[in-house]
């Protein structure tokens, strides 16, 4: 009780002024709609984390474990159907996204407040039906291909109908955010002036917008089967199999960008800051951006080399795939320049910077192993591409969501985290992903493929070093979150710009008012000029 | 930036960009999900030729015909009663509007005739390739009617409250548009079903 | 009246079209009737879009949300046809 005394009352709660439940519920403000996405994202992190962990204790032996065979595919299921659709497609775009883009560009709101409430109540009413499949819980594999999920007795179609609504929430944040950023930037603010977070979202949420529907009609078409009988998927009536896996990865390759494009972008607002220098090649890095985007459509096909595709697809798309690594590479050289002889500040956002960069480097390599069509072949569905996976999205996107949530967490609760706990967090964090993960990749290249449940014992040993950092991750993750529940109530008043950053999130109270402004800003340059003026082209 | 056309028919301007980019962006979304049925339609048409051909001729291509031309005459009816209330004449909007919905509900109607008697003839979507592809489209197609018809009868309950003008006439230029898409994707589905299976 | 007048012009058009299409699916051409039956049925469509939907009126930005995603369209048929026209 004395802890809670000494907590600093804040002088003025900006935003979070109004309390009750339906105070949140039926918010116009981006900023809470913003919130609730957070938490209800986070929640379901929390949860799909703990199936990875009890994925992870099955794997410790090799023969048959605590759990039977079907509920372990079950639970690799959820894990990946909840982590992908529930959490990190929608975790920055509609939660950082949300409260962020029109701070950033000097708007009061999105361009439609009441669409994206009801984005919001769709995304969880979406999930309430994905829950209701879990009666009879998918064994699947979160991709979900046909014709076997076509044939399971598993609920496969209230789980599509579920993330159909979760898909048409994406949809309509996308297209709000699309035409927010085209028609809602405070006067002055250029195309160029924008910050790159900005861009980033603009290339996430175009891929929203034209792939998202793919995906929707393939549930439906999966649905459909599965009620009245046709064949479009199932060979025995005519179908075609891997039409499914067309549409799926027309929409699911582009979707990884979904995933990893608004992590880069927190990336490109932290380390200028940190670094105190202006971003090298500001250009570059927003039209890489959109070249990652548009690319990410052309190389879908590189998920099904080893699926019966024709040879002819499989050389063109293997060639393709090539070409998402020259705007990945080109970001990532501009960070790495950014940084030379900057005057870095070893802050917890800049940590997780860092971090995202260290990760995404190995992950973005092992991605290059499996685009190219022989290497493919050999590692394809083992433990490399597991690792992969993980160190882009997790060691990536998830890492450039903690630099984001430490970086913003100031403004969005108006108070600051505790530096020593959040280093401590990052400290475990780091150390715990890395010897989970990358025995994947000996793992995967010795022969272990993905989702079995049991394997030869000679690759016990490897697990079982993947489980015990499982344990690390865990505690890192739990320190941290700890560290923002805790800070959140009873943390030090934040200043309105305590990383001295100069977008103009930064250049409003913490937390912000209900309009943002009180008088919307008017932009003389780009928001990167540490000592520097002009704008990005001068 | 927004350079409104000279013609005085037009003016004024109707909905504001904001909304104009926000309808034209869903409507990139429904091309992408009725893409992904042309996808299937191109592919299985390569595949099965023999079959489309042998099924496209059960169709009646005359009751195709004739909800294309149901549906035109809606989205013309649609596009009258807009540039109706950009003069401000609200009751010519209101009986534009009940016909547009009239004009709605007869295309369902003769697509409910056509499927009864596809039924009649022992045709479900379980059929061949062909029919699962045909009463997918059409189906999802009806579903977007139904959608239209919705937001129609929403606009029309709107117009009698008085809430449009020649000033503020945005949700139903929107809904306008959309309708007309709903058109526009029939227009691509009569000729593919109808006439080339 | 002479608001509405171009629409009924382009309604016109759009019925005549309509029973163009039908009368020439009934001439065997072979493939040749695919390519009148879509090449009509765009026809009709850039008539609804142009007018009925007034992209003839629109700011180039809106044209460019109207016309981006027949890329896309094309993209999907295109890389799926990829593989199953050489498989």
């Amino acid at each position: 009780m004395t802890e809670r005394a000494a907590a600093v009352p804040l002088a003025d709660r900006g935003y979070l002024t109004e309390r009750g439940f339906r105070a949140w519920a039926t918010t116009l403000d981006h900023k809470r709609i913003g919130v609730m996405y957070l938490f209800t994202t986070l929640f379901f992190f929390l949860v799909g984390g703990l199936f990875a962990i009890v994925i992870r204790l099955k794997l410790m032996t090799p023969g048959p474990g605590f759990i039977s065979d079907h509920t372990y595919n079950v639970f690799f299921t959820i894990h990946g159907a909840l982590m992908i659709f529930i959490f990190v497609i929608p975790a920055i775009p509609s939660s950082l996204g949300n409260f962020f883009i029109p701070l950033l560009i000097g708007a009061r709101d999105v361009a439609f407040p009441r669409l994206n409430l009801f984005s919001y109540w769709l995304f969880v009413a979406g999930i309430c039906v994905v829950f209701g499949s879990l009666l009879n819980p998918m064994d699947t594999g979160w991709t979900f291909y046909a014709p076997y999920s076509t044939r399971t007795a598993a609920a496969v179609t209230v789980l599509a109908f579920g993330l159909f609504m979760t898909g048409m929430s994406t949809i309509l944040t996308g297209l709000n955010f699309v035409v927010t950023i085209h028609k809602l930037r405070a006067p002055g603010m250029t195309w160029y002036r924008m910050p790159l977070f900005i861009w980033a979202m603009y290339a996430t949420s175009i891929i929203n917008v034209l792939a998202t529907p793919v995906i929707g009609i393939t549930f439906l078409l999966l649905a459909a089967e599965r009620l009245f009988g046709i064949g479009f998927f199932d060979p025995a009536k005519g179908g075609d199999p891997l039409l499914f896996q067309h549409f799926f990865w027309f929409y699911s390759h582009p979707v990884v960008y979904v995933m990893i494009l608004p992590a880069m972008g927190i990336i490109s607002e932290v380390i200028p800051v940190f670094a105190r220098k202006p971003i090298f090649g500001y250009k570059a890095i927003a039209y890489s951006a959109l070249a990652i985007a548009f690319i990410s459509f052309l190389v879908w096909g590189h998920h099904m080399f080893v699926s019966g595709m024709s040879t002819v697809a499989g050389v063109i798309f293997s060639f393709l795939t090539f070409f998402v690594a020259v705007p990945t590479g080109i970001k990532i050289f501009n960070w790495i320049a950014t940084l030379y002889k900057g005057s870095i500040h070893l802050d917890s956002p800049m940590l997780y910077a860092l971090t995202f960069i260290f990760h995404f480097i190995i992950g973005g390599l092992t991605g290059m192993f499996l685009g190219a069509l022989g290497t493919d072949v050999h590692v394809h569905d083992t433990y490399f591409l597991v690792g992969h996976f993980h160190y882009t999205i997790m060691g990536g996107t998830i890492m450039g969501l903690f630099a984001g949530l430490h970086y913003w967490f100031p403004k969005m609760t108006g108070r600051l985290l505790d530096e020593l706990r959040a280093k401590l967090a990052w400290l475990f964090i780091i150390v715990g992903f890395n010897v989970t993960f990358f025995p994947m990749f000996i793992l995967g290249y010795l022969g272990m493929p993905r989702r079995y449940a049991e394997y030869p014992p000679r690759f016990q040993t490897l697990h079982i070093v993947s489980t015990v950092g499982s344990w690390v991750l865990t505690i890192g993750i739990a320190i941290m979150f700890l560290n923002f529940l805790r800070c959140m109530r009873k943390g030090q008043p934040a200043p309105a710009n305590p990383w001295r950053a100069l977008t103009l999130e930064w250049q409003t109270a913490s937390p912000p008012a209900t309009d943002n402004f009180e008088t919307i800003p008017t932009v003389t340059t780009w928001p990167y000029g540490y000592g520097k003026k002009g704008d990005a082209g001068e | 930036m927004s350079s409104r056309p000279p013609e005085p028919s037009l003016a004024p301007a109707g909905a504001p960009e904001k909304a104009r980019l926000g309808i034209w962006t869903f409507l990139a979304t429904e091309v992408l999900l009725f893409g992904g049925l042309f996808t299937a339609y191109t592919v299985f048409r390569i595949a099965h030729p023999a079959q489309f051909h042998s099924d496209y001729l059960q169709l009646n291509r005359l009751f195709g015909a004739l909800n294309t031309v149901v549906l035109i005459c809606s989205s013309l009816s649609v596009a009258i009663g807009i540039a109706a209330i950009r003069q401000g004449k609200e009751r010519a909007l209101q009986r534009c509007l009940i016909i547009t919905l009239l004009l709605a509900a007869a295309f369902l109607g003769i697509k409910y005739l056509e499927w009864s008697d596809h039924f009649a003839h022992g045709i479900y979507p379980r059929t061949s390739i062909f029919f699962a592809l045909y009463y997918t489209m059409t189906g999802l197609h009806a579903l977007h009617v139904m959608a239209g018809m919705g937001a129609l009868t929403t606009m029309l309950v709107l117009a009698r409250r008085g809430k449009f003008s020649a000033e503020y006439s945005t949700p139903v230029e929107i809904t306008g548009i959309y309708w007309h898409f709903v058109d526009l994707v029939w227009i691509y589905l009569f000729p593919l079903l109808y006439l080339i299976g | 009246m002479a608001a509405y007048r171009i629409y009924f012009v382009v309604w016109g058009g759009l019925v005549l079209l309509t029973g163009l299409t039908l009368a020439v699916s009934y001439v065997n051409l072979g493939l040749g009737n695919v390519a009148v039956a879509l090449l009509i049925a765009s026809a009709k469509a850039s008539l609804v879009a142009l007018y009925f939907m007034h992209l003839r009126h629109e700011t180039r930005l809106v044209i460019a949300f109207a016309l981006f995603p027949l890329f896309f369209l094309s993209l999907i048929i295109g890389g799926t046809l990829l593989d199953t026209m050489f498989r």
